[in-house]
């Protein structure tokens, strides 16, 4: 019980532990800085910021290990709505949020914003549709209340593949994340990278489940936060003379607008219009708006996002945790287009319309070109940008559309491309900033990447002990074991997913993005009908599930790798055809319609199964599932 | 829980307020979007105004909408006593 005690005076004085916390945390960057400004070398200042983050992570997760199943699984639902809210937010926000995302905007500009949209509306579903109800129920997986609603273990079963599907698609991208971060950093590749963060992301989730991870997310959020705000502020300084990115960078886009249309910019794109703020040119309308629902419906399916939702004291903090959640994650989503915006004009300004006509004046570029370029990220005239001579030698190269010679002689937008997943993390240097800052960029990606990682993660081994180990295999199983079982495949699936990121590389925006498609086409359907249709049968949540996940996979692969043609190209409805990052467009309308019919056609739930729902859909009345006793002995 | 009148009345708010907060989140996710090149002959502080609904002024109407869905559903629980007891 002394355990206990401890846990509440923890949660009582939260705001003065993460208080002091975030004190200690500016206090380590400003010395940092003074380090810097004394001629400590800048590789030392990247082990400093990945050791010391990582080593506060792994700190937090040992103090709140547990051996106690409710605390494992769901924090011993003592989570206030609040910090809820701020351990939601960094689950939500991954490498691709904090290092694609501003990047994604740089190159796509108002299509890119389809990110913004998606991954923030969502929330409204998650808040209407599905967390105040699933709470209600007070299940500890999202196959928990599958197998409630839907009579037993096959829907418990399709629950759990839908759920690593998608979890583990997502964990890969973080994976990528951490691995491109670290290698960025401690300057090691980015396969070593990989296990790095993988080592992070074990002794956090690994000892203390849900309890360990909540508590290390609050301390992510708060360092990722910090470091994509600083970077901005600062820009937004010194461009503007006013710190509020968000408000001011409206001035900043004019300018862009203006450079825009001078040929010596973008002289390829005249006549074009792929200006900034101009729609629809890189995604058409079918694609913008069809990924923004896909993100939206995906959110609210997504099993590590709704069992964060799980761990709120009652029903109401539940809802407005779903409020704090948006708002902790609204502050970086609307400083991401300034982020690109900013990050653009750098670019416009120190880089694009300089003459390349010759090897003196290439040598002349600024010197973080060529760091980028040998290591692959940045291109100029379609060749990595490793050296002077290899930029001067590609960009004299250069043919024209009749195959003729056409020597670049002045850089433009559309000779310089830079990989979108590296613009946020370059940003600093490209502004002339000090390294510190850089620093402080990577070690916020890193919390991102590592406390999305966390959360997919335990969904996963959560899914496989406590669904499939404890409920389906051996309901008799001791505690003790259960937990020895989730620890041993937690690390089985980490590895397993550090080693596909590797041999299997790809955008980290893509990966994310069909993870989010897998999970709405898979889940949305059972879990909103679950709730709001008492006619929704066994048969027909089952029939589906399936259905969704398997049309929503097929034309996800079938299109990237098996030559399989777009869907509605050319027609009235798209130039481009569907883009397999919004293969849920395809995934839920399917899914939904497979439900309703084959519930239409099988018999309507049994009258013990409608008052079930009837006691979910109010807040008061305690849990539907029972709460375990605690573990005696620990 | 049996289906009481009362709890019919129940669910039929729960239910309104559901769709009332839903309409409003497909006008500000999809629907204005729509008309974002019309939006666009608006420029604000440098900001079109099409672009600067889909990277602010959406999301923050979602933040806000969110509490005041979790405020009104909070009320009508209380109001027919099946809020949770404190």
């Amino acid at each position: 019980m002394a355990q206990q005690t401890g846990q509440d005076v923890f949660v009582a004085n939260l705001g003065k532990i993460y208080g002091y916390y975030t004190g200690v945390f500016l206090a380590f960057v400003v010395f940092l800085a003074i380090l810097e400004q004394l001629g400590v070398p800048g590789y030392i200042l990247g082990y400093a910021f990945v050791l010391l983050t990582i080593a506060v992570y792994a700190g937090i997760g040992i103090l709140s290990r547990t051996a106690q199943v409710s605390e494992y699984y769901v924090a011993g639902r003592r989570v206030p709505a609040f910090y809820n809210g701020m351990a939601t937010a960094a689950d939500w926000m991954s490498a691709a949020s904090f290092i694609g995302m501003a990047g994604s905007l740089y190159a796509q500009g108002y299509d890119g914003l389809a990110f913004i949209l998606g991954w923030t509306g969502g929330y409204v579903l998650v808040a209407v549709l599905v967390a105040p109800y699933l709470r209600k129920f007070g299940a500890y997986t999202v196959p928990d209340f599958l197998a409630a609603r839907y009579g037993g273990n096959l829907a418990r079963f399709i629950g759990v593949i839908i759920l690593v599907s998608c979890s583990f698609i997502y964990l890969m991208a973080q994976l990528t994340g951490t691995g491109l971060v670290a290698a960025r950093l401690l300057g090691i590749p980015f396969e070593y990278g990989v296990f790095v963060g993988l080592v992070g992301i074990l002794v956090c989730s690994m000892l203390g489940g849900m309890r360990a991870v909540t508590w290390t997310q609050v301390a992510q959020y708060i360092v990722l936060i910090i470091a994509y705000l600083i970077p901005v502020v600062i820009l937004s300084t010194q461009k503007t003379g006013v710190p509020l990115p968000q408000l001011v960078y409206g001035q900043i886009l004019q300018e862009i607008t203006t450079l825009e249309r001078t040929a010596a910019y973008i002289a390829p794109f005249v006549g074009e219009a792929k200006g900034h703020t101009t729609p629809f040119w890189f995604r058409d309308p079918l694609n913008f708006f069809g990924l923004i629902f896909c993100l939206m419906v995906g959110t609210a399916s997504l099993p590590h996002v709704i069992m964060r939702f799980f761990t709120t004291p009652s029903v109401r903090e539940a809802r407005q945790s779903v409020g704090w959640s948006l708002l902790f994650i609204f502050i970086l989503y609307f400083t991401a287009p300034a982020y690109a915006v900013f990050a653009k004009y750098e670019v416009f300004t120190n880089v694009l319309g300089k003459d390349i006509s010759t090897l003196q004046a290439v040598a002349a570029l600024p010197s973080w070109i060529f760091t980028y370029g040998k290591i692959g990220l940045l291109k100029i005239c379609g060749a990595n940008a490793a050296s002077p001579e290899a930029v001067f030698a590609a960009c004299q190269a250069v043919k024209d559309a009749a195959g003729n010679l056409a020597p670049v002689k002045t850089l433009t937008f559309n000779h310089f491309s830079i990989l979108p997943d590296t613009v946020v993390l370059a940003t600093p240097e490209i502004a002339g900033l000090p390294y510190v800052i850089a620093g402080l960029v990577a070690a916020g990606g890193l919390a991102a990447a590592l406390s999305t990682a966390d959360g997919l993660l335990l969904a996963i081994a959560n899914a496989l002990s406590h669904d499939i180990y404890y409920k389906m295999l051996d309901p008799k199983a001791p505690t003790a074991r259960r937990l020895i079982v989730a620890r041993v495949l937690l690390i089985f699936v980490a590895l397993l997913a550090a080693y596909t990121a590797i041999t299997l590389p790809q955008g980290i925006l893509i990966f994310v993005s069909w993870a989010f498609s897998v999970a709405a086409s898979g889940f949305f359907p059972a879990l909103v009908l679950g709730v709001f249709w008492k006619r929704c049968t066994t048969a027909g949540a089952i029939a589906g599930m399936i259905a969704g996940f398997v049309v929503c996979v097929v034309y996800m692969f079938g299109t990237e790798y098996y030559g399989m043609a777009r869907w509605f190209q050319g027609t009235w409805l798209s130039r481009q055809g569907l883009s397999n990052i919004a293969s849920g467009v395809i995934g839920i309308p399917v899914a939904f319609l497979v439900t309703i019919v084959v519930s239409l056609m099988t018999k309507a739930p049994s009258k013990e199964l409608q008052d079930f729902i009837d006691q979910i859909r109010v807040p008061k009345g305690g849990p539907v599932m029972g709460e375990e006793k605690p573990a005696i002995g620990h | 829980m049996q289906a009481t009148p009362n709890m019919e009345e129940y669910w039929r708010r729960t239910r309104n307020l559901m769709l009332t907060t839903l309409a409003i989140w497909a006008f500000f996710a999809f629907v204005i979007h729509f008309f974002v090149h019309f939006l666009n002959q608006f420029v604000i502080a440098g900001f079109p105004l099409g672009f600067y609904m889909a990277a602010q002024g959406s999301i923050a109407v979602f933040v806000v909408l969110i509490f005041w869905f979790a405020w009104k559903q909070n009320k009508i629980d209380e109001e027919f006593g099946v809020a949770e007891e404190e």
